[in-house]
């Protein structure tokens, strides 16, 4: 095995979060940063020239289920089958990871996101709670976090509007949302034509609604790291893409500029991590395959693993790091409180009688409405603890291959032939956007990651297993979705003119009985590796710092317990500034557990 | 080797863009007029068959341009050709097992060449001599195989593509819905159109970037 030359840090992974950890570590301090991603380098010059679709349906910027995929199960009494596409979430490869191909929606969590166990326990009491729920409280506050979020919408420069600035609530932002001390860096983007009738019907309610915050600047920005982007441009291309302008925040646009000015920082691409080297308590560097495809030993006085949810976990494992969970009797932390967030909708299809003009739009414009997020005003039919948010009135992307034969039911007698093409031509581009709400997505018992016993990837190590199932619970919250949204939608309608059609339960999770993995549902992965004020119920302190490890600290949205209904980045964003003030601030002058 | 296959297209329903979209592939004209498009994965008869049942899938009628003009077939040789064609982008290790496909997705072996070779099998030698309601009775029965699901959106995928893969040919798919090409800015239009239609003479990208563009299935270094 080649081995090199030791180095201070070394950082798995090249995503917001392995990206945030290597700048504030490379600029605050005089230590050597080396991290290592797995796949290639990324550059805006080269997203120009993917405005394509077909690159997108294949592979695009998105992990080759060939090299590396996950295996599925719905309990562990099955046997699990890994998923020969990955449809399921798009984990993602090269410089930035999936934080290039995101949509951009950057809201904060709701405060008592924090300390949820706690919270429902007080209001609901212990009864009402099911008894699989594994929430947990973070260990900190929302208080204590607030500074956090600030420095993560600085960095990402957030276009939005505030509607709690310091408790004093501003109609027009989110007035439901936890006090923020500073307006938005950035206001909102323009909003497009159809987002005008889902404003107006949300008024028409009685709702409160919102441009949803979002990580696309709206005019020349320039962050407190001195790097410049513009406004965006609206020319779509931006979900799973590569934004060409870097207005969308992405760490290829907000990070490695500022960072390929630092002498002490080198990345690494085609470096694949296989695992994290240790010895009685304490990490020693890492052993990857280098783009030569040579085993290379890399010793490090400070690891920091930012692969992503699922690669994180894998690469706990695969070092043997932490103590597996176990469903059946609950000891054990690594590997519990796998939470994947779907989303619930439906209501029906908007058809209008003019042209919409879909294509002009950017992957998280749109308005949000919070009145139902957290704590419901009041009990409801369905049962639900807690509500969602609505977000919407725009497309995220409208190209022709993904939009053309999109019909309502009935239009035509099958999926092909004269008919159909022309039902197709005439719908195209008259479908409005429908109404879908995000759910808090909470953790079981019996939802849990481990390796796989059979399947393996292109290395020959174990592929990560997912065991995981919707309950009753879940049902009903998509039932709530489902009757929410067709009451918004009927108004849109309204408002708007447009023909409602009826559709099925929509969102991508409703209508169906099993967690599946075929269609697509979100990239919020939660869990396996997650945070806390003690060692026997988590495998990180509140610095994401590994109770038994210290020199590890391990980034991303691993740790978050149970995820909120809000899009979870900003939050993974605020935790990594957090991590590195715990590695700069606490860790490097006094080594050892923080505390 | 494998004796080189083409299909012919009448020159002058393809027009110049052709002759432009497929520079460096040996294009030549014979003496009918008709312009020899290199095949890479099909034979000439392969391609016939294919290019009748995406004729059914997307017609030519009196709403425009179907498949045909589109180049759909091309499209599709290109892009089992590529690594997509021998699941270049699936997870092929076994054991293979049986599950339900509801839930955990597709788990045969079938690479999409394959799947074409067996699906061209179910379409018959003779599907090209058959009349076009024929054509489309034989289409009905596969409807549920995946071969038919798999040849459905490629036909879409070709006649909406960008032209780079050789698929929307002239951008008769663009201009069959008005659609203006990845255009690199809307600053201007996104308030000036509201609920009006902004069609524009589509732009490929490399029109739009002024200079060519390579297309994932031409990608030659090895995937794996
Ligand atoms: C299509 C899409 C839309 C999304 N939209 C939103 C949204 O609107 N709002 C929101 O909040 N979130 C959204 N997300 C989720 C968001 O992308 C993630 O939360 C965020 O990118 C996580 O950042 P990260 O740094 O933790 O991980 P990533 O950005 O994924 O970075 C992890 C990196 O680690 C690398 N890596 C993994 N394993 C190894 C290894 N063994 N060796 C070396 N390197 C390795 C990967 O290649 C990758 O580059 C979306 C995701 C997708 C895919």
């Amino acid at each position: 095995m080649k081995r090199l030359k030791p180095t201070d840090v070394v950082i798995v992974g090249s995503g917001f979060a392995g990206l945030v950890m290597a700048k504030e570590i490379a600029s605050r301090t005089a230590l050597n940063v080396a991290v290592l991603e797995r796949g290639p380098a990324r550059s805006l010059e080269k997203y120009v020239e993917e405005m394509d679709e077909i690159d997108i349906l294949r592979v695009g910027l998105g992990q080759n289920p060939a090299e590396q995929t996950i295996t599925l199960r719905n309990t562990n009494k099955q046997t699990a089958v890994p998923l020969r596409l990955l449809a399921l979430f798009h984990p993602g490869t090269g410089t930035g990871g999936a934080s290039e191909a995101w949509a951009g929606f950057g809201e904060r969590f709701l405060p008592e996101q924090m300390v949820l166990a706690t919270h429902l326990r007080e209001k609901f009491g212990a009864k009402r709670i099911p008894p699989d729920w594994t929430i947990r409280d973070w260990g900190i506050t929302y208080d204590e976090f607030e500074d956090y979020y600030w420095r993560a919408e600085e960095m990402m420069g957030v276009s939005g509007k505030a509607g709690n600035l310091n408790g004093k609530l501003i109609p027009g932002g989110n007035i439901f949302e936890g006090p923020r001390k500073h307006e938005f860096p950035n206001p909102p983007l323009t909003p497009t034509y159809t987002m005008g009738f889902w404003y107006k019907a949300a008024l028409a309610l009685g709702y409160h609604p919102y441009p949803m915050p979002t990580a696309i600047a709206s005019q020349n920005y320039t962050n407190p790291y001195g790097v410049s982007r513009p406004g965006c441009f609206y020319s779509g291309f931006c979900i799973n893409h590569g934004c060409k302008t870097g207005a969308k925040a992405m760490p290829t646009s907000v990070l490695m500029p500022a960072l390929e000015n630092e002498k002490n920082f080198v990345l690494r691409n085609n470096s694949w991590v296989r695992k994290i080297v240790h010895r009685d308590g304490h990490a020693e560097g890492v052993v990857y395959m280098d783009e030569n495809g040579e085993e290379t030993m890399q010793p490090a006085d400070l690891v920091v693993v930012a692969a992503f949810t699922p690669d994180s976990v894998r690469l706990l494992y695969l070092s043997g790091i932490g103590d597996p969970y176990d469903p059946n009797t609950g000891d054990g932390t690594l590997g519990m409180n796998l939470t994947h967030q779907v989303n619930g909708g439906g209501g029906g299809m908007l058809v209008f009688d003019e042209p919409l003009n879909l294509f002009m739009t950017t992957s998280s414009l749109s308005y949000g409405v919070s009145d139902f997020d957290g704590d419901l005003p009041e009990d409801v039919p369905e049962g639900v603890l807690r509500g969602g948010q609505f977000t919407g009135g725009a497309v995220q992307d409208y190209l022709p291959v993904m939009s053309f034969g999109r019909i309502p039911p009935g239009a035509a007698p099958r999926n092909w032939g004269s008919e159909w093409k022309k039902a197709a031509i005439s719908y195209w581009d008259r479908i409005g956007p429908g109404v879908g709400m995000s759910m808090d997505t909470y953790p079981y018992r019996q939802n849990y990651m481990d390796l796989d016993p059979t399947y393996t990837d292109k290395w020959g190590d174990p592929l990560l297993r997912f065991t995981m199932e919707y309950t009753d619970y879940e049902q009903r919250q998509f039932a709530y979705a489902a009757r929410m949204s067709a009451q918004f939608t009927q108004k849109i309608a309204e408002v708007s003119k447009a023909k409602l059609i009826s559709t099925g339960p929509g969102g991508n999770g409703g209508g169906f009985r099993h967690y599946d993995g075929v269609r697509y549902k979100t990239t919020h992965i939660q869990g396996g590796a997650i945070m806390g004020a003690s060692p026997d119920q988590s495998a990180l302190n509140t610095w994401l710092q590994h109770w038994k490890t210290p020199n590890l600290f391990v980034v991303g949205s691993n740790a978050l317990p149970q995820n909120a209904a809000g899009h979870p980045t900003t939050t993974i964003v605020a935790l990594a500034y957090r991590a590195a003030d715990g590695v700069i601030d606490h860790y490097l002058k006094r080594p050892g557990l923080i505390g | 080797m494998k004796r080189r296959e083409f299909i012919l297209f009448p020159a002058k329903a393809l027009g110049g863009a052709v002759l432009y979209s497929l520079v460096g592939e040996l294009i030549s004209a014979d003496a009918e007029d008709r312009v020899k498009v290199p095949l890479r994965f099909f034979t000439e008869e392969e391609a016939k068959i294919i290019q009748a049942a995406a004729a059914r899938i997307i017609p030519t009628d009196e709403c425009g341009p179907g498949a045909t003009e589109a180049g759909v077939v091309v499209y599709i040789d290109r892009q089992l050709a590529s690594g997509y064609g021998t699941d270049k982008y699936r997870y092929t290790k076994g054991p293979w097992v049986e599950a339900d496909e509801t839930i955990f997705g597709y788990q045969g072996r079938s690479t999409p060449q394959d799947t074409y070779r067996a699906g061209i099998g179910l379409l018959g030698k003779d599907f090209t001599a058959l009349s076009p309601e024929e054509q489309d009775r034989r289409l009905e029965k596969l409807e549920r195989t995946r071969f038919f699901q798999m040849l459905r959106d490629h036909c879409v995928e070709g006649l909406m593509c960008d032209p780079m893969h050789k698929g929307n040919k002239n951008m008769v798919g663009w201009k069959l819905i008005g659609y203006p090409g990845p255009q690199l800015s809307y600053i201007a239009e996104m308030e000036a159109y509201p609920g009006k239609a902004y069609r524009v003479a589509p732009q490929s990208l490399s029109q739009i970037l002024g200079h060519p563009v390579k297309p994932v299935e031409d990608e030659t270094k090895p995937i794996l």
